[in-house]
């Protein structure tokens, strides 16, 4: 607690010069040790791309296109991968240093928040065109109407299906809620589940209950509105018929997508991301649909999820033209559609969209799905995230006991004056 | 010898032959040399201990954004962060599971840690093997156990329902997934991670204490628990301070684990101080609330020092 150790007060009465001079001499060298640390020196032709790239093979994904987009321009381009959730803070860190490196790839919906607090540069500005990305996706990486992120993919969730499963009950693929719940019901066996999805602590559950709060008409600025307290009895419903496992407050996306392969679950709700997981058991028919809808002939709105390529504001106007030429290739068509079918994401551009259809039609649903998604920021901007903590504490309490509307009403008072933080 | 160069050069020599000259100039450049050792301590902890406390206690009055990061500019904001966390209902909460927590977690550890103490300062085979994978608990990163045991627990497939389900006990336990339950397995799972540290400190405490002891203790005919009563505690007073206290420290600012197991869930069963000052700092990016509570951490964690610090000298008395 001290910095001063207590022998200081006592024999220090008389105040020694030289240890003055050592003790500035060894200040001035952490201090200058911490100074050089910060000041980077960057090298005129290499660009550095922060991204959340750690999973093996995304990462040698981007590097290889990071190559072929760097030959195409002749720099050399060099990728820096942080965990996912360290992508903002890192961010913020290499802000307050002036260190920020050339091009920021952020999860859409912590961009807002960057872009907010002044720290991107208008993609238009930059010289990068909009013209062949549907509208929905443009406004997925802008914010307050400045185009700040280009999506390379995007992604959303769908209803994930076993095939065999289905086609031994001689069930069908549910559309509605109504269906949803009744074919879970009748699927539900011995140790398996109906349906899998994820209600844990975290974004993976708020992520997972949008669909079924927005397909009713539902909306993150109202919370205790009665369409999302319609959307959370409905859950609820599931979890009381028995369809549900009970450790759903518990599961990430990826602990169900665990569940679903072991067979424990006969559908799930979630993400293409978990395609290349799902193919590595070639016994397993898995189909996908969309998420079903209250009444047949609504809308299924689900989440967009996905990440955009961002340029920070570094105050070198020539270096932020050339990172402006770098997003444009990682996200041109081209290098869309190669990520696109590696990762199984749906490309934001439309004709690599196209192309993407005619390859992998397994996957149709989720391209009409991601046609009907939507920002999770959209709406709230930087205001999003005490949202999202209030929401999951209110459908955790919900499933574990309380009544929907006490927790949504609890959870509207908090989302409210959670703000502070954003909104001074 | 009196002129000042030559006793500059002839102490750069060798400074214990000068003896004679002036005794307190002597001492004083002593006293240099000894600053001299100082120094580069002091200016570590200032610079790493000191600075980022002072930091975190003007941040809690600041309005400290992710703007803040670009423009440098945090505006004081009077005691707003501070009202705003101690009034929202979830810091009471966080602050009371933290001390159940915390004393659950210290009970748990030090009450097996010492019986499995004593157990091993006997002599029997296989007792160095037995005592080596008791430490594996604290081999394993913090959240890698605590991802196998959210696997462990979890209701449905987790294998110790599927184990208590077969010895014909209640096999739905809902371990993580019931907000009155959830704190208790969390408080299991970290006495499981925190009993080799406990074991290990005191099986070295008990190591110390002189064999003769006991055998006198016995000699007077001593039970074996009266002969543990008043010869092998009292004895070990000073080690059970230190491991009550290191295992104060490391469990009021649990995070880690809880992020792993439960992510404060559910319904924010589990939420600490830790948790609450991440998702203040790291997840809504307001530095000042977070910062608050970390204060009031730091200020728990203080009080606890003081007493440790207190006791300590009583000690030694």
């Amino acid at each position: 607690m001290t910095a001063h150790p207590p022998v200081a007060a006592q024999r220090g009465r008389r105040r020694p010069r030289r240890a003055v001079t050592s003790f500035a001499a060894v200040a001035a060298l952490v201090a200058g040790a911490a100074l050089t640390g910060c000041a980077q020196q960057r090298d005129s032709d290499v660009y550095t791309v922060m991204n959340s790239s750690t999973d093996e093979s995304y990462h040698r994904w981007d590097a290889e296109a990071m190559a072929r987009c760097g030959t195409q321009l002749g720099i050399r381009i060099e990728q820096q991968s942080v965990p996912a959730a360290q992508v903002m803070t890192k961010a913020l860190r290499m802000a307050s240093s002036k260190s920020l490196p050339d091009i920021v790839q952020f999860d859409a919906s912590e961009m807002p928040t960057f872009a907010e607090a002044g720290g991107l540069v208008d993609l238009r500005t930059l010289g990068l065109e909009t013209d062949e990305i549907p509208q929905g996706i443009v406004e997925f990486g802008s914010y307050r109407g400045t185009y700040y992120g280009a999506a390379r993919s995007v992604n959303t969730l769908a209803l994930f299906y076993n095939k065999d499963t289905l086609d031994r009950a001689g069930l069908k693929v549910p559309a509605t809620w109504d269906e949803l719940r009744d074919t879970a019901k009748q699927l539900t066996e011995g140790k398996r589940y109906g349906l899998a999805l994820s209600a844990g602590g975290a974004e993976d559950g708020v992520f997972q209950f949008t669909p079924f709060m927005w397909s009713n008409g539902g909306d993150e600025t109202e919370l205790d509105s009665p369409q999302v307290v319609e959307a959370l009895d409905y859950w609820k419903a599931l979890l009381q018929d028995g369809s549900l496992s009970r450790s759903t407050v518990n599961w990430t996306q990826a602990d169900v997508n665990d569940q679903f392969m072991a067979g424990n679950a006969a559908m799930m709700i979630n993400g293409p991301w978990q395609v290349e997981t799902l193919d590595t058991d070639e016994s397993l028919h898995w189909g996908i649909a969309q998420i079903p809808v209250p009444q047949a002939g609504d809308a299924s709105v689900g989440p967009l999820g996905g990440a955009v390529l961002t340029v920070p504001e570094t105050g070198d106007e020539d270096r932020q033209r050339t990172a402006g030429r770098i997003v444009a290739c990682l996200a041109g068509e081209k290098e869309q559609l190669t990520y696109a079918l590696n990762s199984w994401m749906v490309p934001a551009h439309e004709k690599a969209a196209a192309v993407w259809r005619d390859r992998v039609p397994e996957l149709d649903a989720l391209a009409d799905q991601v046609a009907e998604a939507r920002s999770r920021t959209g709406r709230l901007g930087a205001g999003w995230p005490s949202v999202s903590l209030a929401l999951q504490s209110a459908f955790q309490s919900a499933l574990t006991g309380q009544s929907s509307e006490a927790a949504l009403k609890r959870a509207q008072q908090r989302a409210t004056s959670g703000n502070r933080g954003t909104r001074p | 010898m009196t002129t000042p160069t030559a006793t500059a050069a002839a102490s750069t020599k060798a400074p214990e032959k000068a003896a004679a000259p002036d005794p307190a100039r002597l001492r004083r450049r002593r006293r240099l040399t000894q600053w001299g050792f100082v120094a580069p301590a002091v200016v570590f902890m200032l610079l790493f201990f000191g600075y980022p406390l002072v930091r975190n206690v003007v941040m809690s009055f600041q309005h400290y954004t992710p703007k803040t990061f670009f423009t440098g500019q945090a505006p004081f904001n009077g005691t707003d962060n501070w009202s705003a966390v101690l009034q929202d209902a979830l810091f009471g909460k966080a602050l009371w599971h933290t001390l159940v927590f915390t004393a659950g977690s210290l009970l748990g550890q030090f009450c097996i840690g010492l019986a499995l103490a004593v157990f091993f300062s006997r002599r029997f085979p296989l007792n160095g093997v037995l005592r080596s994978l008791i430490l594996l608990p604290w081999l394993v990163p913090m959240v890698v156990s605590g991802i196998v045991w959210r696997r462990i627990l979890d209701q449905d497939t987790g294998v110790l329902n599927t184990f208590l389900g077969a010895i014909g006990l209640s096999g739905d336990t809902p371990w993580l997934t019931s907000p009155g339950m959830a704190l208790l397995s969390v408080i299991l799972v970290n006495i499981w991670i925190g009993i080799p540290f406990n074991m290990v400190i005191l099986y070295g405490g008990l190591q110390e204490i002189p064999r003769e002891l006991h055998e006198a203790a016995s000699l007077d005919g001593a039970s074996a628990w009266r002969a543990f009563r008043s010869v092998t505690l009292p004895m070990l007073r000073p080690v059970i301070t230190v491991v009550l206290v290191l295992g104060f420290m490391s469990t009021v600012k649990i995070l880690d684990l809880i992020l792993a197991l439960t992510d404060g869930g559910p319904a924010d069963a589990t939420q600490t101080l830790g948790t609450l000052t991440y998702q203040n700092s790291f997840v809504q990016l307001d530095f000042g609330a977070g910062a608050v509570v970390g204060n009031v951490l730091i200020l728990i964690s203080a009080a606890f020092a003081v007493f440790y610090l207190r006791a300590n000298r009583t000690d030694g008395k």
